[in-house]
Protein backbone atom coordinates (compact mmCIF):
# COMPACT_ATOMS: atom_id res chain seq x y z
CA UNK A 1 0.00 0.00 0.00
CA UNK A 2 1.46 3.39 -1.16
CA UNK A 3 -0.17 5.79 1.55
CA UNK A 4 1.41 8.67 -0.07
CA UNK A 5 -0.25 8.06 -2.89
CA UNK A 6 -3.23 7.45 -1.50
CA UNK A 7 -3.31 11.02 0.54
CA UNK A 8 -1.53 12.82 -2.83
CA UNK A 9 -4.46 12.07 -5.00
CA UNK A 10 -7.26 12.89 -2.21
CA UNK A 11 -7.88 16.61 -4.12
CA UNK A 12 -8.44 14.50 -7.25
CA UNK A 13 -11.03 12.65 -5.29
CA UNK A 14 -12.66 15.60 -4.08
CA UNK A 15 -13.11 16.80 -7.56
CA UNK A 16 -14.65 13.29 -8.99
CA UNK A 17 -16.90 13.27 -5.82
CA UNK A 18 -17.86 17.01 -6.78
CA UNK A 19 -18.78 15.75 -10.29
CA UNK A 20 -20.33 12.59 -9.10
CA UNK A 21 -22.57 14.47 -6.53
CA UNK A 22 -23.58 17.13 -9.46
CA UNK A 23 -24.33 14.10 -11.55
CA UNK A 24 -26.68 12.24 -8.79
CA UNK A 25 -28.08 15.58 -7.60
CA UNK A 26 -29.30 16.49 -11.20
CA UNK A 27 -30.33 13.23 -12.15
CA UNK A 28 -32.17 13.21 -9.08
CA UNK A 29 -34.29 16.09 -9.27
CA UNK A 30 -34.91 16.04 -12.77
CA UNK A 31 -35.88 12.39 -12.86
CA UNK A 32 -38.57 13.29 -9.84
CA UNK A 33 -40.43 15.84 -12.12
CA UNK A 34 -40.39 13.73 -14.99
CA UNK A 35 -41.88 10.53 -12.75
CA UNK A 36 -44.67 12.71 -11.28
CA UNK A 37 -47.01 12.88 -14.39
CA UNK A 38 -45.99 9.60 -15.09
CA UNK A 39 -46.88 7.69 -12.18
CA UNK A 40 -50.41 9.58 -12.34
CA UNK A 41 -50.95 7.88 -15.88
CA UNK A 42 -50.10 4.43 -14.74
CA UNK A 43 -52.43 4.82 -11.67
CA UNK A 44 -54.77 5.65 -13.87
CA UNK A 45 -57.47 3.54 -14.90
CA UNK A 46 -57.58 5.36 -18.53
CA UNK A 47 -56.04 2.81 -21.22
CA UNK A 48 -54.44 5.93 -23.60
CA UNK A 49 -52.66 6.61 -20.11
CA UNK A 50 -51.44 4.23 -18.14
CA UNK A 51 -50.19 1.49 -21.33
CA UNK A 52 -47.69 4.51 -22.56
CA UNK A 53 -46.48 4.82 -18.89
CA UNK A 54 -46.40 1.07 -18.31
CA UNK A 55 -44.20 0.86 -21.75
CA UNK A 56 -41.80 3.70 -20.45
CA UNK A 57 -41.33 1.94 -17.23
CA UNK A 58 -41.07 -1.41 -18.50
CA UNK A 59 -38.65 -0.48 -21.07
CA UNK A 60 -36.29 1.08 -18.67
CA UNK A 61 -36.36 -1.25 -16.26
CA UNK A 62 -36.12 -3.88 -18.07
CA UNK A 63 -32.89 -2.65 -20.08
CA UNK A 64 -29.06 -1.98 -18.40
CA UNK A 65 -28.25 1.73 -17.33
CA UNK A 66 -25.27 0.92 -19.48
CA UNK A 67 -27.35 -0.04 -23.20
CA UNK A 68 -29.18 3.18 -22.02
CA UNK A 69 -26.20 5.51 -21.83
CA UNK A 70 -24.62 4.06 -24.29
CA UNK A 71 -27.90 4.77 -26.81
CA UNK A 72 -27.93 7.81 -26.03
CA UNK A 73 -23.82 8.94 -26.10
CA UNK A 74 -22.78 6.67 -29.01
CA UNK A 75 -26.03 6.15 -30.55
CA UNK A 76 -28.05 10.11 -30.82
CA UNK A 77 -24.92 11.19 -33.07
CA UNK A 78 -26.22 8.46 -36.06
CA UNK A 79 -28.62 10.62 -37.39
CA UNK A 80 -28.34 13.56 -38.73
CA UNK A 81 -31.30 15.58 -37.49
CA UNK A 82 -29.99 15.46 -33.87
CA UNK A 83 -26.99 17.40 -34.68
CA UNK A 84 -29.41 20.00 -35.72
CA UNK A 85 -31.25 19.64 -32.58
CA UNK A 86 -31.73 22.00 -29.79
CA UNK A 87 -30.51 18.78 -27.71
CA UNK A 88 -27.45 18.69 -29.42
CA UNK A 89 -25.69 21.26 -26.89
CA UNK A 90 -26.27 18.60 -24.59
CA UNK A 91 -26.15 15.66 -27.04
CA UNK A 92 -22.39 16.23 -27.74
CA UNK A 93 -20.76 16.10 -24.47
CA UNK A 94 -20.45 13.06 -22.03
CA UNK A 95 -21.96 15.40 -19.09
CA UNK A 96 -25.29 16.08 -20.62
CA UNK A 97 -25.42 12.80 -22.06
CA UNK A 98 -24.40 10.93 -18.62
CA UNK A 99 -27.30 13.26 -16.64
CA UNK A 100 -29.87 12.44 -19.80
CA UNK A 101 -29.53 8.20 -19.43
CA UNK A 102 -29.92 8.65 -15.70
CA UNK A 103 -32.82 11.00 -15.27
CA UNK A 104 -35.04 8.93 -17.58
CA UNK A 105 -33.84 6.15 -16.26
CA UNK A 106 -34.61 6.79 -12.60
CA UNK A 107 -37.95 8.39 -13.20
CA UNK A 108 -39.13 5.03 -14.33
CA UNK A 109 -38.16 3.76 -11.07
CA UNK A 110 -38.92 6.35 -9.03
CA UNK A 111 -42.78 6.68 -10.81
CA UNK A 112 -42.99 3.22 -9.72
CA UNK A 113 -42.36 3.91 -6.31
CA UNK A 114 -44.98 6.58 -6.49
CA UNK A 115 -47.63 5.06 -8.33
CA UNK A 116 -47.22 2.28 -5.29
CA UNK A 117 -47.90 5.28 -2.87
CA UNK A 118 -50.50 6.52 -4.95
CA UNK A 119 -52.10 3.66 -4.42
CA UNK A 120 -52.19 3.30 -1.30
CA UNK A 121 -53.83 6.13 -0.25
CA UNK A 122 -57.25 5.37 1.56
CA UNK A 123 -59.88 5.86 -0.61
CA UNK A 124 -62.24 7.15 1.59
CA UNK A 125 -59.45 10.11 2.60
CA UNK A 126 -60.09 11.19 -0.93
CA UNK A 127 -63.23 10.67 -0.72
CA UNK A 128 -64.00 13.01 2.16
CA UNK A 129 -61.49 15.25 0.34
CA UNK A 130 -64.11 16.12 -2.53
CA UNK A 131 -66.80 15.48 0.23
CA UNK A 132 -65.56 18.97 1.72
CA UNK A 133 -65.55 20.04 -1.75
CA UNK A 134 -61.64 20.38 -2.57
CA UNK A 135 -60.43 20.72 -6.33
CA UNK A 136 -58.72 17.99 -7.38
CA UNK A 137 -55.73 19.68 -7.74
CA UNK A 138 -55.86 20.95 -3.97
CA UNK A 139 -56.50 17.15 -3.39
CA UNK A 140 -53.69 16.36 -5.41
CA UNK A 141 -51.13 18.50 -3.33
CA UNK A 142 -52.74 18.61 0.08
CA UNK A 143 -54.07 14.85 0.08
CA UNK A 144 -52.22 12.23 -2.03
CA UNK A 145 -48.92 13.70 -2.57
CA UNK A 146 -47.90 14.01 1.21
CA UNK A 147 -49.61 10.91 2.09
CA UNK A 148 -47.48 9.46 -1.08
CA UNK A 149 -44.46 10.41 -0.22
CA UNK A 150 -44.18 9.19 3.43
CA UNK A 151 -45.13 6.16 2.83
CA UNK A 152 -42.83 5.35 -0.19
CA UNK A 153 -39.84 7.45 1.91
CA UNK A 154 -37.96 4.47 2.28
CA UNK A 155 -38.36 3.44 -1.07
CA UNK A 156 -36.96 6.51 -2.08
CA UNK A 157 -33.68 5.98 -0.19
CA UNK A 158 -33.16 3.20 -1.54
CA UNK A 159 -33.53 4.79 -5.27
CA UNK A 160 -31.07 7.48 -4.05
CA UNK A 161 -28.33 5.12 -3.15
CA UNK A 162 -29.12 2.84 -6.57
CA UNK A 163 -28.54 6.37 -8.36
CA UNK A 164 -25.38 7.08 -6.23
CA UNK A 165 -23.89 3.57 -7.33
CA UNK A 166 -24.85 3.50 -11.17
CA UNK A 167 -23.60 7.02 -11.22
CA UNK A 168 -20.49 5.16 -11.25
CA UNK A 169 -21.27 4.39 -15.04
CA UNK A 170 -20.50 7.84 -16.06
CA UNK A 171 -16.55 6.69 -16.31
CA UNK A 172 -17.20 4.50 -19.08
CA UNK A 173 -18.27 7.68 -21.25
CA UNK A 174 -14.73 9.62 -20.10
CA UNK A 175 -16.35 11.30 -17.17
CA UNK A 176 -13.90 11.92 -14.11
CA UNK A 177 -16.18 10.99 -11.42
CA UNK A 178 -14.96 8.97 -8.74
CA UNK A 179 -15.07 5.70 -10.41
CA UNK A 180 -13.60 7.86 -13.38
CA UNK A 181 -10.62 9.38 -11.22
CA UNK A 182 -9.96 6.10 -10.07
CA UNK A 183 -9.32 4.15 -13.46
CA UNK A 184 -7.25 7.84 -14.48
CA UNK A 185 -4.95 7.07 -11.39
CA UNK A 186 -4.81 3.19 -12.27
CA UNK A 187 -4.27 3.89 -15.96
CA UNK A 188 -1.03 6.23 -14.85
CA UNK A 189 0.53 4.38 -12.08
CA UNK A 190 -1.37 0.82 -11.45
CA UNK A 191 -1.90 1.52 -8.07
CA UNK A 192 -4.86 -0.54 -8.28
CA UNK A 193 -5.68 -0.84 -4.67
CA UNK A 194 -5.18 2.36 -3.66
CA UNK A 195 -7.38 4.12 -6.17
CA UNK A 196 -10.49 1.24 -6.01
CA UNK A 197 -9.92 1.07 -2.29
CA UNK A 198 -10.19 5.36 -2.05
CA UNK A 199 -13.09 5.98 -4.48
CA UNK A 200 -14.90 2.73 -2.38
CA UNK A 201 -14.27 4.35 0.93
CA UNK A 202 -16.13 7.50 -0.58
CA UNK A 203 -19.06 5.91 -2.06
CA UNK A 204 -19.19 4.74 1.60
CA UNK A 205 -18.85 7.47 2.74
CA UNK A 206 -21.82 8.70 0.30
CA UNK A 207 -23.78 5.89 1.16
CA UNK A 208 -24.04 6.06 4.65
CA UNK A 209 -24.71 9.73 4.41
CA UNK A 210 -27.93 9.44 2.23
CA UNK A 211 -28.98 6.53 4.86
CA UNK A 212 -28.61 8.65 7.85
CA UNK A 213 -30.24 11.59 6.22
CA UNK A 214 -33.16 9.51 4.92
CA UNK A 215 -33.68 7.80 8.34
CA UNK A 216 -34.11 11.12 10.05
CA UNK A 217 -36.56 12.26 7.15
CA UNK A 218 -38.49 9.19 7.78
CA UNK A 219 -38.31 9.96 12.10
CA UNK A 220 -39.20 13.36 11.49
CA UNK A 221 -42.40 12.58 8.61
CA UNK A 222 -43.24 9.33 10.56
CA UNK A 223 -43.56 10.69 14.22
CA UNK A 224 -47.52 11.04 14.24
CA UNK A 225 -47.78 7.00 12.90
CA UNK A 226 -47.31 3.91 14.10
CA UNK A 227 -45.04 1.11 13.33
CA UNK A 228 -47.70 -1.08 11.78
CA UNK A 229 -48.96 1.10 9.17
CA UNK A 230 -45.59 1.13 7.67
CA UNK A 231 -45.90 -2.31 7.01
CA UNK A 232 -48.95 -1.56 4.71
CA UNK A 233 -46.70 -0.28 2.07
CA UNK A 234 -47.00 -2.77 -1.18
CA UNK A 235 -43.33 -4.01 -1.56
CA UNK A 236 -41.75 -1.92 -4.49
CA UNK A 237 -39.75 -4.06 -5.96
CA UNK A 238 -37.84 -3.39 -9.59
CA UNK A 239 -39.97 -5.21 -12.45
CA UNK A 240 -42.29 -7.86 -11.99
CA UNK A 241 -43.10 -10.38 -8.70
CA UNK B 1 -33.63 -5.08 -39.80
CA UNK B 2 -30.21 -5.32 -41.04
CA UNK B 3 -27.81 -6.30 -39.19
CA UNK B 4 -25.05 -6.37 -41.44
CA UNK B 5 -23.99 -10.20 -41.05
CA UNK B 6 -23.44 -8.99 -37.28
CA UNK B 7 -26.58 -11.44 -35.87
CA UNK B 8 -24.48 -14.65 -35.30
CA UNK B 9 -22.10 -12.55 -33.46
CA UNK B 10 -24.81 -10.85 -31.07
CA UNK B 11 -26.45 -14.05 -30.75
CA UNK B 12 -23.16 -15.85 -29.22
CA UNK B 13 -22.66 -12.32 -26.97
CA UNK B 14 -26.26 -13.09 -25.61
CA UNK B 15 -25.83 -16.69 -25.01
CA UNK B 16 -22.69 -15.81 -22.93
CA UNK B 17 -24.17 -13.28 -21.27
CA UNK B 18 -27.23 -16.02 -20.05
CA UNK B 19 -24.45 -18.34 -18.89
CA UNK B 20 -22.59 -15.12 -16.89
CA UNK B 21 -25.86 -14.45 -14.91
CA UNK B 22 -27.22 -17.90 -14.86
CA UNK B 23 -23.33 -19.14 -13.33
CA UNK B 24 -23.52 -16.35 -11.25
CA UNK B 25 -27.17 -16.94 -9.57
CA UNK B 26 -25.81 -20.77 -8.60
CA UNK B 27 -22.90 -19.54 -7.12
CA UNK B 28 -24.22 -16.65 -5.63
CA UNK B 29 -27.38 -18.44 -3.95
CA UNK B 30 -24.26 -20.70 -2.26
CA UNK B 31 -23.01 -17.81 -1.02
CA UNK B 32 -26.23 -16.40 0.52
CA UNK B 33 -27.39 -19.75 1.77
CA UNK B 34 -24.23 -19.40 3.97
CA UNK B 35 -24.51 -15.59 4.35
CA UNK B 36 -27.64 -16.06 5.68
CA UNK B 37 -26.97 -19.18 7.98
CA UNK B 38 -24.10 -16.47 9.55
CA UNK B 39 -26.52 -13.90 9.85
CA UNK B 40 -29.15 -16.32 11.82
CA UNK B 41 -26.65 -17.71 13.75
CA UNK B 42 -25.63 -17.60 17.52
CA UNK B 43 -21.53 -16.75 16.64
CA UNK B 44 -20.75 -13.13 17.01
CA UNK B 45 -17.58 -13.08 14.82
CA UNK B 46 -19.73 -15.05 12.12
CA UNK B 47 -22.64 -12.16 12.05
CA UNK B 48 -20.11 -9.11 12.04
CA UNK B 49 -18.20 -10.83 8.60
CA UNK B 50 -21.63 -11.65 7.23
CA UNK B 51 -22.54 -8.03 7.85
CA UNK B 52 -19.67 -6.47 6.91
CA UNK B 53 -19.71 -8.11 3.68
CA UNK B 54 -23.56 -6.96 2.57
CA UNK B 55 -22.35 -3.52 3.68
CA UNK B 56 -19.48 -3.29 1.46
CA UNK B 57 -20.98 -5.09 -1.36
CA UNK B 58 -24.36 -3.03 -1.66
CA UNK B 59 -23.13 0.11 -0.19
CA UNK B 60 -19.95 0.50 -3.34
CA UNK B 61 -20.89 0.73 -7.04
CA UNK B 62 -20.67 -2.39 -8.81
CA UNK B 63 -18.45 -0.96 -11.17
CA UNK B 64 -16.07 -0.45 -9.10
CA UNK B 65 -16.16 -3.97 -7.49
CA UNK B 66 -15.79 -5.33 -10.67
CA UNK B 67 -12.43 -2.75 -12.22
CA UNK B 68 -11.41 -3.96 -8.49
CA UNK B 69 -11.59 -7.45 -8.97
CA UNK B 70 -10.17 -7.08 -12.50
CA UNK B 71 -6.99 -5.33 -12.16
CA UNK B 72 -6.78 -6.06 -8.52
CA UNK B 73 -7.11 -9.92 -9.48
CA UNK B 74 -4.37 -9.64 -11.58
CA UNK B 75 -1.78 -8.04 -9.19
CA UNK B 76 -2.57 -10.10 -6.73
CA UNK B 77 -2.15 -13.40 -8.85
CA UNK B 78 1.02 -12.12 -9.95
CA UNK B 79 2.37 -11.49 -6.85
CA UNK B 80 1.43 -15.21 -5.75
CA UNK B 81 2.66 -16.89 -8.96
CA UNK B 82 5.73 -14.85 -8.88
CA UNK B 83 4.74 -14.22 -12.29
CA UNK B 84 2.65 -12.17 -14.55
CA UNK B 85 -0.58 -14.00 -14.55
CA UNK B 86 -3.90 -12.05 -16.09
CA UNK B 87 -7.22 -12.28 -14.75
CA UNK B 88 -9.36 -12.37 -17.60
CA UNK B 89 -12.88 -10.57 -18.03
CA UNK B 90 -14.88 -13.51 -18.02
CA UNK B 91 -13.02 -14.81 -14.51
CA UNK B 92 -13.54 -11.09 -12.93
CA UNK B 93 -16.95 -10.67 -14.08
CA UNK B 94 -18.23 -14.20 -12.58
CA UNK B 95 -16.84 -13.46 -9.21
CA UNK B 96 -17.30 -10.15 -8.99
CA UNK B 97 -21.30 -10.93 -10.04
CA UNK B 98 -21.23 -13.76 -7.81
CA UNK B 99 -20.05 -11.69 -4.71
CA UNK B 100 -22.48 -9.06 -5.46
CA UNK B 101 -25.51 -11.79 -5.94
CA UNK B 102 -23.99 -13.63 -2.95
CA UNK B 103 -24.95 -10.23 -1.10
CA UNK B 104 -28.53 -9.58 -2.23
CA UNK B 105 -29.71 -13.19 -1.68
CA UNK B 106 -27.93 -13.43 2.31
CA UNK B 107 -30.52 -10.32 2.89
CA UNK B 108 -32.94 -12.23 0.66
CA UNK B 109 -32.81 -15.78 2.58
CA UNK B 110 -32.13 -14.08 5.88
CA UNK B 111 -35.59 -12.30 5.68
CA UNK B 112 -37.61 -15.28 4.55
CA UNK B 113 -35.99 -17.56 6.60
CA UNK B 114 -37.11 -15.20 10.02
CA UNK B 115 -40.83 -14.87 8.30
CA UNK B 116 -41.60 -18.69 8.55
CA UNK B 117 -43.56 -18.37 11.90
CA UNK B 118 -41.91 -20.15 15.03
CA UNK B 119 -44.58 -21.77 16.11
CA UNK B 120 -44.79 -23.79 13.13
CA UNK B 121 -41.22 -24.84 13.91
CA UNK B 122 -42.60 -25.41 17.16
CA UNK B 123 -46.22 -27.82 16.15
CA UNK B 124 -43.18 -29.71 13.95
CA UNK B 125 -41.21 -31.10 16.77
CA UNK B 126 -44.02 -31.78 19.15
CA UNK B 127 -45.59 -33.76 16.56
CA UNK B 128 -42.06 -35.49 16.91
CA UNK B 129 -40.16 -34.65 13.04
CA UNK B 130 -36.77 -34.99 12.98
CA UNK B 131 -34.40 -31.78 12.35
CA UNK B 132 -33.97 -33.38 8.65
CA UNK B 133 -37.60 -33.27 8.49
CA UNK B 134 -38.57 -30.22 9.87
CA UNK B 135 -36.14 -28.61 7.51
CA UNK B 136 -37.24 -30.26 4.57
CA UNK B 137 -41.07 -30.48 4.91
CA UNK B 138 -41.92 -27.35 7.07
CA UNK B 139 -39.07 -24.71 6.62
CA UNK B 140 -37.83 -25.27 3.18
CA UNK B 141 -41.31 -24.58 1.01
CA UNK B 142 -42.14 -22.10 2.85
CA UNK B 143 -38.65 -20.03 2.39
CA UNK B 144 -38.72 -20.84 -0.86
CA UNK B 145 -42.27 -19.13 -1.24
CA UNK B 146 -41.18 -15.80 0.97
CA UNK B 147 -38.11 -15.61 -0.81
CA UNK B 148 -39.23 -16.00 -4.65
CA UNK B 149 -40.23 -12.32 -4.95
CA UNK B 150 -36.34 -11.27 -3.56
CA UNK B 151 -34.47 -13.89 -5.44
CA UNK B 152 -36.45 -13.06 -8.75
CA UNK B 153 -35.64 -9.86 -8.52
CA UNK B 154 -32.02 -10.22 -7.90
CA UNK B 155 -31.69 -12.01 -10.78
CA UNK B 156 -32.95 -9.53 -12.95
CA UNK B 157 -30.38 -7.17 -11.35
CA UNK B 158 -27.94 -9.61 -12.29
CA UNK B 159 -28.96 -10.17 -15.70
CA UNK B 160 -28.84 -6.32 -16.31
CA UNK B 161 -25.36 -6.48 -14.32
CA UNK B 162 -23.98 -8.75 -16.50
CA UNK B 163 -23.41 -5.86 -19.47
CA UNK B 164 -20.85 -4.35 -17.11
CA UNK B 165 -18.32 -7.11 -17.95
CA UNK B 166 -18.24 -5.66 -21.16
CA UNK B 167 -16.12 -2.46 -19.52
CA UNK B 168 -13.37 -5.27 -18.75
CA UNK B 169 -13.33 -6.70 -22.15
CA UNK B 170 -15.93 -9.92 -21.98
CA UNK B 171 -17.42 -11.08 -25.05
CA UNK B 172 -21.12 -10.67 -23.82
CA UNK B 173 -24.17 -8.93 -25.59
CA UNK B 174 -23.06 -5.65 -24.61
CA UNK B 175 -19.47 -5.82 -25.89
CA UNK B 176 -20.49 -7.88 -29.08
CA UNK B 177 -22.96 -4.77 -29.81
CA UNK B 178 -20.00 -2.51 -29.29
CA UNK B 179 -18.31 -3.61 -31.75
CA UNK B 180 -20.86 -4.46 -34.60
CA UNK B 181 -21.42 -0.74 -33.66
CA UNK B 182 -18.18 0.66 -34.02
CA UNK B 183 -17.28 -1.46 -37.35
CA UNK B 184 -20.40 -0.49 -39.00
CA UNK B 185 -20.91 3.11 -37.78
CA UNK B 186 -24.32 2.53 -36.78
CA UNK B 187 -24.18 2.92 -32.83
CA UNK B 188 -27.97 3.66 -32.96
CA UNK B 189 -29.09 0.41 -34.45
CA UNK B 190 -27.20 -1.85 -32.49
CA UNK B 191 -27.17 -0.84 -28.83
CA UNK B 192 -30.94 -0.88 -29.94
CA UNK B 193 -30.80 -4.14 -30.65
CA UNK B 194 -28.59 -5.12 -27.77
CA UNK B 195 -31.91 -3.21 -25.64
CA UNK B 196 -34.29 -5.12 -27.68
CA UNK B 197 -32.08 -8.84 -26.44
CA UNK B 198 -31.97 -7.66 -23.38
CA UNK B 199 -35.52 -6.77 -22.96
CA UNK B 200 -36.65 -9.93 -24.48
CA UNK B 201 -34.77 -11.65 -21.71
CA UNK B 202 -36.26 -9.71 -18.97
CA UNK B 203 -40.12 -10.07 -20.14
CA UNK B 204 -39.31 -14.17 -20.27
CA UNK B 205 -37.69 -13.49 -16.56
CA UNK B 206 -40.45 -12.04 -15.47
CA UNK B 207 -42.86 -14.51 -16.89
CA UNK B 208 -41.04 -17.47 -15.12
CA UNK B 209 -40.50 -15.45 -11.75
CA UNK B 210 -44.52 -15.02 -11.78
CA UNK B 211 -45.22 -18.37 -12.93
CA UNK B 212 -42.50 -19.79 -10.19
CA UNK B 213 -44.31 -17.74 -7.94
CA UNK B 214 -48.05 -18.95 -8.21
CA UNK B 215 -46.95 -22.44 -8.21
CA UNK B 216 -45.13 -21.93 -4.48
CA UNK B 217 -48.24 -20.16 -3.33
CA UNK B 218 -50.72 -23.13 -4.43
CA UNK B 219 -51.07 -24.29 -0.81
CA UNK B 220 -52.12 -21.53 0.68
CA UNK B 221 -55.51 -20.24 1.46
CA UNK B 222 -56.74 -16.67 -1.02
CA UNK B 223 -57.46 -13.67 1.35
Amino acid sequence: MDWQLMLDSLPRFLAGAWLSLKLIGISLVAGAVLSLPIAFARASRRRVLWMPAFAYTFCFRGTPLLVQLYLIYYGAGQFAWVHDSWLWPLLRQPFGCAVIAFAINTAAYQAEILRGGIMAVPVGEVEAARALGMSEWLILRKIVLPQALRLTLPAYGNEIILVVKSSSLASTITLLDITGVARSIVAESFAVYEAFLDAGAVYLILTFLITRAVGAAEGRLMRHLQREDLAKVPSLVPLGS
Amino acid sequence: MDLKGFGAQIATGAGLTLLVAALSLVIGLAIGGLGAAAKLSGSRPLRVIADAYTTLMRGVPELLILLLLYFGGTVLLTWVAGEYVEVNGLGAGLFALSLLCGAYTTEVLRAAIQSVPRGQLEAARALGLRQAHVVRLVMLPQVWRLALPGLGNTWLVLLKDTSLISVVGLEELMRKSAIAAGATHQPFTFYAVAAGVYLLFTTVSVLGISALERRARRGLARA
